[in-house]
């Protein structure tokens, strides 16, 4: 397996730490003028999402972790594992577990295409697009006259994701959401 | 979006422009003072034997030289000119690290570097504060010395503190097997570097003198309340390291121990030994008059004259996008 010494490093590379996948979020440099230098970097470890501050000295290396980001679409669940396929027409398929879903459980729908990271070829991590749009199932009835001002209420997603809206939306009605920020933005087309 | 894409300078025209003016400060301060600029090689037939910098090795192949380095700093040619009578000499060079990019460091920089024959140390930091002040308009300096300094930012003297409970600080920042090869400069160096050099210079300037004699490089060395220490400076402010300055050493046997000395620390750590520089030892036989000398980093200076946060800002072009 290939090696990054502390020269190579940048943020957004990807190494292996403690036996964790981890990235590169910053690199620091620092050195007194004839003394020895060190690097301060801080790593998101890829399994915990924990961040983590560590110092090198200057010349050690750090095993490159084989982790890839991949476009996938969603499949199907079987409840134990969320299916998902290979976009470049190869239909290879990954099974990622609950853990690599994580949040972005509530954003999956059939047929969409998201980022799965893969780490030694299995999913670690799924990372929704920014934007998704997904059909009210269930919200209070709406409010007519009440389209100007503000007041929001809650709406359940196809998903199961619950966001706030605007009190004229109603059921059947598809939305775009910002997966990063859980928020509505606009209504996408009226059942 | 690719690095190739940017092709614009990192740094603003103002910027550029407060660099300009800087230059014609520093050329202006010395014509005053009747120090003589002169230019000597950025590249030379051989490189440093300081274990912890790395030259830019060249491929030069042309009047029986082959390989060559680009020089860290101007060092030992400036030496030269001093030993052949040229009197007190300045110079704005260019010079190269390799391995060295950070907020403030690019592996290309600007060095003013001058010598003052018959001045001490403290003279000649008194004409550092003289252009620095003069340019960015700060209050002079304090002067702290070395084990002051590291007494009251860390709390321990690195005169006398035992090897075991300087490893046991250090393990703040590196792991037991990280610490394993370390000299005890290297663990000095990570405290100065992570617990001292943040603090320094924060509320006004300051000089850090009196180095320990392990960390001497080219300064002579006293002592000082019974410990031998070197007579080096270092100019701090807003915790960034300015200059390194030295009353210079001037006795080749001395010289030519040290040299033979950072060999040996560069097998033990694994790097390729550095042919010494037989012009710059004959030069010192022949005779370097008394002098103190300093080098700036011009780059940092104009960190604090725009109040950049990063090099780049006061770059045209850094490594990336050269």
């Amino acid at each position: 397996m290939a090696s990054y010494s502390t020269n190579e490093f940048r943020s957004g590379l990807k190494v292996l730490l403690d036996g964790d996948p981890c990235i590169i979020l910053e690199n620091e440099f620092v050195k007194p003028g004839k003394g020895q230098a060190f690097n301060r970097v801080r790593l998101r470890n890829l399994m915990s999402n924990r961040v983590w501050e560590r110092t090198f000295k200057s010349g050690e290396t750090l095993e490159a972790a084989d982790v890839m980001d991949q476009d996938m679409e969603y499949l199907y669940t079987d409840g134990e594992f969320w299916h998902f396929m290979l976009t470049d027409g190869s239909f290879e398929q990954y099974p990622a577990d609950a853990k690599a879903v994580g949040d972005t459980v509530k954003w999956l729908k059939e047929q969409d295409v998201y980022t799965v990271t893969l780490y030694n070829g299995a999913p670690l991590s799924v990372t929704p697009p920014n934007f998704v749009e997904l059909e009210v199932v269930d919200t209070d009835p709406g409010m007519k006259g009440d389209t100007a001002q503000g007041g929001s209420k809650p709406a359940t997603l196809s998903t199961g994701a619950v966001v706030s809206v605007p009190l004229f939306i109603v059921i059947g009605e598809v939305l775009k959401v910002d997966t990063r920020s859980g928020e509505y933005v606009n209504r996408v087309k009226s059942s | 979006m690719t690095d190739q894409l940017v092709w614009r300078p990192t740094a603003s025209w103002e910027n550029l422009k407060s660099r300009a003016q800087q230059l014609a400060y520093v050329r202006g301060f010395f014509a005053e003072r009747g120090v003589l600029e002169v230019e000597t090689p950025l590249l030379g037939r051989h490189g440093v034997t300081d274990v912890n910098l790395e030259g830019v090795a060249a491929a030069v192949d042309a009047a029986g030289v082959s390989g060559g380095w680009l020089q860290t700093s101007p060092e030992y040619h400036m030496k030269r000119l001093l030993a052949a009578g040229s009197g007190s000499i300045f110079q704005v060079a260019r010079v190269f690290r390799n391995g060295e990019r950070g907020g403030r460091h690019n592996p290309e920089f600007s060095m003013l570097e001058w010598y003052r024959v018959g001045f001490d140390d403290t003279e000649l930091m008194e004409e550092v504060a003289d252009l620095v002040c003069g340019w960015l308009g700060c209050d002079r300096p304090d002067v702290l010395n070395y084990r002051d300094a590291v007494r009251a930012i860390a709390g321990f003297d690195p005169m006398t503190i035992p090897p075991h409970d300087l490893y046991q600080i250090c393990q703040q920042w590196l792991e037991p097997e990280q610490l394993a090869g370390m000299s005890r400069d290297d663990c000095l160096d990570l405290v100065m570097s992570f617990k001292v050099e943040p603090e320094l210079g924060r509320a006004r300037p300051v000089f850090v003198t009196h180095y320990p004699t392990s960390q001497a490089a080219l300064a002579r060395i006293t002592s000082k309340h019974g410990f031998p220490v070197a007579h080096r400076f270092e100019l701090y402010i807003s915790g960034l390291e300015l200059c390194n300055g030295y009353w210079e050493l001037t006795d080749p046997v001395d010289q030519r121990q040290r040299f033979e000395q950072d060999n040996r620390r560069r097998r033990a750590v694994g790097k390729p030994e550095m042919t010494v520089d037989q012009a710059f030892l004959s030069a010192l036989d022949a005779g370097l008059p008394a002098c103190s000398g300093v080098a700036l980093g011009l780059d940092r200076l104009l960190m604090l004259k725009t109040g950049a946060a990063r090099i780049e800002e006061v770059l045209a072009f850094p490594i990336e996008h050269a």
